[in-house]
Order: C-alpha cells, then structure tokens, then sequence
C-alpha cells in the first residue's frame, strides 16, 4: 500500500547533526512535490541534551493543507539511545525504527543501519541517513542527487562524487532490507516550491518592504531575522546594528526611522520587556517603529527555545500612556512574509509602533510556499517627499485623521522636531495642557485609521457550525487538522484565525460566533489572553478556552483530547 | 561664518543664571563658524535641563528618554550620512542612565559631537547626587554625604581611545566654542564634557569654583599621545585641566558600512531583483 502522509522525526544530541540530515531531506521532499511541516524542539544548549526534528509530509491536494506537527511518528532516526527509549512509544503500528548498530530496540520494526559499511569516514553519515530515508520513502533518486551536488558545489566534484557514492549505496542498502514501510504515493506535479522557515519568510518580507535599517540585541527565537538580513545587508541595502542591549536598539531604530529608514528591530519577550518605553517613545514622537516579537515562554527567561503565545498582552499594554498600534499574528510562512511587509506601510501610515508576533515554533518550522510575487506587492507608503513652504512645516500639524504629514530631516529645508514631551504642532515642549488634550486626541485618533485597515479574521466552515474554533497565529494548523478530523466524524465544524489581534473590528467575527453553537478559543498560554482582549472589547465569553503552555506547538489529538 | 540669527531666539525654562545660557551660546557660535544651517544638522538629546537646549536653537530636534540620546543619535547619522548629528546631555543623562550606551558609542565611534552639560547635580530633577558628583557632597538625596566615588568621564574616554575628548566650562565662552567647533570638524565619536555651574542645586561646584580650577591644558601636551592624556584626564582638583585632551584617528562606523556609500538611506527603494535572487536560494 502507498502511504499519503508520513511523519519522520529525527532525534539526538545537539551537535550529531540531526538539523543538517531534517533540512535535507525536508527539501528532497519540497522538491519531489510533497507538502512539508517542520517541528523543531532542542534545549538550550550547542552540544549534548535532547533534540529532535519532525518533519510531517503530506501528499498535496487532498483536504486542507497539512500545518501543524503530528502527535505520532512514523519513521523514528535515532541518533542515539535516548530517542528510542523517548519516542519509541510514539511510533505508529507500521512505523519503523532507524537506529545506529550499537543502539538497542524496543520491540518494535527496527533498522540497524550499518555505517562503518555505507561509509568511508564519519562525516558521510548525513549523506548516508539521507539516502537510508529516501530510499524508505521511496522517493525517486534524483532529487536527493541533485541537492547534494548543489551542496557540495563549492567543495569539488571529488567531494561531491564521494557524497553521491555514499547516498547510492545507502538508497541500495535500505531497498535490500526487508522494512515493509511505504513508499509514499508519488506526488502529483506542481510548480517550484521554496522551502522557508517563519523567520526567513519575515526577513524576505522585511527586505521586499524594502526594510533599511535593523538594529537588534539577540535573543532566541528572534535573532534568525537580523542575521538572515546581514547575511544580505550589503546586496540589498541594509544598515544591520548589533546594538548593545534592547533600550538601545529600539532606540536605534527610532532614530533611523526619524531619518527616513524603513527601520526594524526583532526580539523575544524579556528583550521586548526592555524596550517598552522606546515604544511610547514611538507613540508620542509618532515614529513608525516595526518591531518583530518572537514569543517564547516566560516570564523572565523562562523556556528559551520552546514556543508559546503569552506575549500578546505585553505587546498590547507595553509602553506608558496611551497611544495606538496594531499587531499582526501571522499563522502560516506566507503571512509571516506578508504581513511584515504589511507591518512596514502600517508603520508609515499610521506613524505608530507595529508588531509582528510570532514564536518559536513557526520561527522554525520549515514548510513549502509558492515564490512571492513580488511585482504583485502593494507599493510601499513612504514619508511626504515634498518640501513646501518650510517656514511653515509643522511635523505634529492637527489634521482629522490625525496623521501629519511626516518629513525627514536634513532631506530638504524643513525643519523636522520631534520631542518625547508633550509638545505643541511645530514639535516644541509644552506645558499648556489645552495643547496636550488636542495633541493627545489627534493621535489616539490615528487607532480609528488602523482599525478600519483592520484584516478581518479568515473564516473556513459552514455559515451555521456546531461548532467554532477560534485561534491566532502559530496555532492555525492544529487547530484546521482537529476541525477536519471532526468534520470527517460527521460534526458542523468552523475556524476562526486571527491574523490582527489588536484593533479588533467586533463586526467581523461577533455575526460568526452568534451563529455558533459553540465557540471555543484555542491558544498557547494560559489565561486565554487573546479571549479576555475579545471579551473585553465585546463581552463576548468563550463557551471553552483550550489552553497550552508547555513548550510545545499544539497538535489536533492535543486540541481533540480537550474537546 | 553664518549669522547667529538664523539659530533664532526662544524664551527658555532654565534659571537665570544657570550656565546652560552659555553654553546654548557657545553652541550658537560654534555652528556659525562652522556653517552648518539649521536645516544641515540635528540636534539630539535626552531629558534633563541640559537636553532641552534643542528646543532654543532653529534645527531638526530628537529630543528623545532620559539616557538615550545616544542610540537615536547614532542612528540618526548612519541612516543620513550628510546630516551632521550633535548630542546635548546631563551628566546624569550620559553618565548614569546612558552609561552603557556612552560605552558603546565610544566602542562603535559614529561621527556625532556629544556636548556633556556637567553639573555634577541633577538639575530637572531637584538635586540628587548625579555619577558626577564629588564625595562627601551632602545633596537632599544624600543628606549624609554621597558615598559613590564619582564618575571620570575624560579618563574612560581616554582610557577607551574615544575619537576627541575635551573639556571646557561655561564661564570660559571662547574656549568652549573652539572645543566644539573642533569636536564637530573631528570624525568619530567627539566628547566635549562642560562644567556647568547649577545655580539653584549645586552649592558647591559654583561659577567661582569652576572659574578658580579651570585651567587651559599646557600647549606642550601632544592629544595624540595616550599615554600624556591619560595623565591630563586624571587630573581633577584643586586644577582642573580644560583644553583638548586626546585625539584618535580611527575611521567612523559609518565609512565601514558598505551600504552607507550609496548615500541616505530615505533615498532608496526596495530592491526587488535582489529579493527575488535570495528567494530562489531556498528552492
Ligand atoms: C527613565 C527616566 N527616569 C527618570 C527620569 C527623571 N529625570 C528627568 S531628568 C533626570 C536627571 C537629569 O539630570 P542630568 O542628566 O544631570 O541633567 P540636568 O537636568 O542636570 O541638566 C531624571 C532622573 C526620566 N525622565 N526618565
Ligand atoms: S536647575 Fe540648575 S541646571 Fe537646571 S536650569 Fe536651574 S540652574 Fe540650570
């Protein structure tokens, strides 16, 4: 029988290589044609502890889009005996057990590869699990082929030749052994697909927003975007600034932005918790500020390399006084990509601080996208250019929308001032508080403009469910899996998912959950932040909050058992 | 040299007295002789008394938090490498909220001018003991007398091969507007620390204080020489050297960024064609 979908986790300690072996055949499979998702979980630590990599792969085109990580697993690589006696009892019936020759099984469908045999020197062992698992799979030979000899382009045709030789033998090695798994059904063919993580998908949405100017303090799981753009600062035109802490960097970008940069800065909560006043600062100087906030667990420094949602009150509250924002929760790697580039003409627009709130588990969570298009991207809104009449200029100039025409500083004759204080239309200090109940007033009417840009949450189910999950962000996947499961037994299942937390527009989604049997939130924290906000605005109470806060990404049988 | 008259002429906040006045002059002064138009430069600041002087000059102003002034500045200058950037902070300011970012901006040398309004006091906030303060200065925060050894500004600068470090007063008018004349003309990170008497909280460092201390640094000292001014900014006491104290010609950050040759960076457009190479990379 031909398998549709399979889920291949790859565990060990941090430094055997197991990333190096996922990421290769993550893409052998992209290019084969399959559907990817990418479960990355390792501990806070370069060598030794427990790591895995879970690659789900699913056949495209049947249902909705496979998303979210699977609960079982059905080809384990073990690199040591730890991940046998860990993830053993998660092997499914059929599944099977790749394991090194010293290592020992628990009664299960096992694979001792022999290594010393498939090759000539430890370093081909990626090569050879590479070639073990696409021979397992049943995947045409060529793809892996090809992208060996791309990767070892640059070492010679010597080193690539031994490479090809080692991933042969291993594909003829596993072809010969009696396993009886798979192979998967052959995929149908499409179109190039990329594959990308979250973050890369941000930092190539930074860079098509055309994203000048990053300055950052690093912190898990949000470094991946400022290095990815200093890996590219020079090609596409980026000032990237390893600041020395959090303040600064926020700052920095303020800065920047004041003098025309489309500015960035990306970091995780307990760096966010310090840059808090710099976000009032873009508040009350109405700076546009696009800050990338990558969640993991807390408080303080918590979980560093696990996933969870709790920031989105921080995100919502931080800074003093009161100002407006948006915040965008992308859910999929395409809206990691879009919605950052959306972050940046918000930022313009409303001359404001944008978030873009992501986590752990999509910050590394490999998937397959179609190419952006690029040319198809909404122009980028960028500062007035004029300079008219500079005697005049008033940088806080009261206007209905409350959005003033913004110049830039040293780009013309205008003079451009900006001031933390209070202060009067021309940017001067002021103490005259009439002044200050209409500068307030002006800004905070700028929340009107975002909120009417609000993007309303996607909806996906009949008009009238029994049930309706409700969700933001990372959780989409796990949450469309377990809806299809329950569709599949019969149930009138919807989902909700939240790409904008904050404004919310009641009217697009109240209609929905009063049409609603049900109405269950699912999300990665614990007090159901994102359900007491709805409440808040609406009075609307959640019949269920499904809540996580261990670490790990949700998953359907997760969301099911708690139904 | 430019007309005064175009910084223009504003009513300020601070107390008669107080030698900020002098030192928004010298300022004046120094951007006239160095014929810089308002609109050529931006004036950065944190808050405190000192950092309201951009509010009394016609210029672009990022009068931003307490601390701060430095972040912002330097960006300011790495994203319009034409506009010429100038810090006007407190010693508290600089020294104690800002001191990580004093380090860092010495470490990273963007080519901004900081003007140092020393008090050695808090001023906008009433009084405390500032980094600068001597010891044993009895202030409302420490009636018993400060414990904390004060901060030497001039001596870590030095210590950490700062582009310009210099020293003035603000009853010395003169003086101080060629300090920061060639702080401004210096690349790199320029400090230029101005004792500032505070009239309303600072009893002890008074204008005839200052006045009897402050001396011009011997013109034999070569700035050039780490070693001679580590020496010079050591001093601080019964004589106070003022004058430039050291000099270093490592290049500014800014000439090292590759992609600050093409000019500001508000003059660019996404560059789509490079987006579009470094997406197909994850085929
Ligand atoms: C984060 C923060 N902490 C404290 C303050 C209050 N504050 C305002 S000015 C100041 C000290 C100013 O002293 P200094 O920098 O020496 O400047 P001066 O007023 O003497 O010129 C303080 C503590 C603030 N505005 N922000
Ligand atoms: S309080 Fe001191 S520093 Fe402030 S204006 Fe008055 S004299 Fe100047």
């Amino acid at each position: 029988m031909q398998l549709t979908a399979a889920t291949i986790l790859i565990g060990g300690e941090a430094g055997q290589g197991l990333a190096t072996v996922g990421h290769l055949l993550t893409k052998t499979l992209v290019r084969a044609g399959y559907d990817v998702v990418v479960t990355q979980d390792y501990q806070s630590r370069i060598r030794g502890g427990h790591n895995t990599f879970a690659i789900r792969t699913t056949l495209p085109g049947e249902g909705p889009r496979v998303a979210a990580p699977s609960a079982s697993v059905d080809i384990l690589v073990a690199l040591n005996q730890e991940t046998i006696d860990l993830h053993t009892p998660a092997l499914t019936p059929g599944g099977v057990l790749l394991m090194g020759q010293a290592m020992s099984a628990h009664d299960v469908n096992a694979l001792a590869v022999p290594y010393k045999e498939l090759i000539p020197k430890p370093i081909f062992e990626n090569v050879a699990a590479l070639g073990v698992l696409c021979g397992l799979l049943g995947l045409d030979r060529a793809h892996p082929a090809r992208l060996v000899t791309e990767q070892f382009q640059k070492k010679g045709q010597d080193v690539i030749d031994q490479n090809l030789a080692v991933l042969a033998k291993s594909h003829d090695w596993v072809e010969q052994q009696p396993h009886g798994f798979g192979p998967l059904a052959k995929a149908p063919a499409r179109g190039e697909h990329l594959a990308l993580n979250g973050n890369e998908a941000v930092a190539l949405g930074a860079m098509a927003a055309g994203c000048t100017f990053c300055s950052y303090y690093p912190m898990t799981p949000a470094t991946s975007v400022p290095m990815m753009l200093a890996a590219h600062a020079e090609t596409v035109g980026i000032v990237v600034e390893q600041a020395e802490d959090e303040i600064a960097a926020v700052n920095m970008v303020l800065g920047a932005s004041y003098a025309g940069a489309r500015a960035m800065t990306a970091t995780s909560g307990g760096g966010f918790a310090l840059m808090v006043e710099g976000v009032s600062l873009a508040g009350m100087t109405e700076t546009p500020l696009v800050v990338f906030l990558s969640q993991r667990p807390g408080p303080a420094t918590g979980l560093p390399t696990r996933t969870e949602q709790a920031d989105l009150t921080l995100a919502l509250y931080a800074g003093h006084g009161e100002f407006p924002r948006a915040i965008f929760a992308p859910g999929t790697i395409e809206q990691c990509f879009h919605l950052t580039v959306h972050a940046f003409n918000q930022a313009e627009k409303a001359q404001t601080a944008i978030f873009v709130l992501s986590d752990q588990f999509l910050a590394d969570s490999v998937r397959n996208v179609e190419p952006f298009d690029l040319a198809a991207l909404p122009p980028a809104v960028l500062p007035d250019r004029s300079d008219d009449a500079p005697e005049s200029y008033q940088r806080y100039a009261v206007t209905e929308s409350g959005v003033s025409p913004r110049r830039l500083p040293c780009a013309g004759q205008s003079l451009v001032v900006l001031d933390s204080d209070e202060h009067t239309p021309d940017g001067h200090i002021t103490e005259d508080l009439a002044v200050r109940v209409t500068m307030h007033e002006k800004r905070l009417r700028k929340h009107a403009l975002l909120r009417t840009d609000a993007i309303p949450p996607d909806y996906d189910g009949p008009p009238t469910p029994d049930l309706l999950l409700a969700c933001w962000g990372s959780t989409l996947g796990a949450v469309q899996e377990a809806a299809a499961l329950l569709r599949a037994e019969g149930q009138a299942v919807g989902v909700l998912h939240f790409t904008q937390v904050w404004p919310l527009n009641p009217d697009h989604f109240l209609p929905r959950f009063a049409q609603a049997g049900k109405v269950v939130m699912v999300e990665g924290n614990h007090a159901g932040q994102l359900a007491n906000c709805i409440r808040m605005e609406t009075g609307f109470a959640m019949t269920q909050c499904i809540t996580r806060y261990d670490g790990l990404p949700f998953t359907a049988r997760y969301i099911l058992d708690r139904l | 040299m430019l007309n005064t008259d175009i910084y223009g002429e504003f009513e300020t906040a601070w107390c008669p007295g107080c030698g900020d006045h002098a030192i928004l002059k010298s300022l004046k002064q120094a951007l006239a002789i160095l014929e810089i138009e308002p609109h050529q430069y931006v004036h950065c600041s944190g808050i405190g008394q000192a950092a309201k002087t951009p509010h009394y000059l016609r210029c672009n102003c990022f009068n931003g938090l307490h601390g701060r002034s430095l972040p912002p500045a330097q960006a300011i200058k790495l994203a319009n490498p034409d506009a010429t950037v100038l810090v006007s902070s407190g010693d508290g300011c600089s020294y104690g909220e800002g001191g990580n970012h004093f380090l860092a901006a010495i470490r990273r040398n963007v080519d901004i001018t900081v003007i140092v309004h020393d008090n050695q006091i808090y001023g906008l906030t009433k009084g405390q003991a500032s980094p600068t303060t001597s010891e044993g200065s009895k202030t409302k925060s420490q009636p018993w007398g400060v414990t904390n050894q004060p901060f030497n500004p001039m001596a870590v600068a030095v210590a950490m091969r700062a582009n310009f470090v210099a020293r003035s007063f603000s009853g010395m008018m003169e003086h101080l507007t060629d300090m920061i004349v060639q702080a401004v003309r210096h690349p790199g990170f320029s400090l230029v620390d101005v004792l500032q008497p505070c009239v309303s909280f600072n009893k002890i460092n008074t204008f005839s204080w200052y006045k009897e201390r402050c001396k011009p640094i011997d013109p034999a000292h070569d700035p050039t020489n780490w070693e001679a001014a580590m020496q010079v900014a050591s001093v601080f006491g019964q004589t106070i050297p003022v004058g430039v104290i050291y000099k270093n010609d490592r290049p500014p950050l800014g000439a090292r960024y590759k992609t600050l040759a093409a000019g500001p960076l508000h003059e660019r457009t996404p560059n789509l064609a490079a987006v579009e190479r470094i997406m197909q990379t994850f085929a």
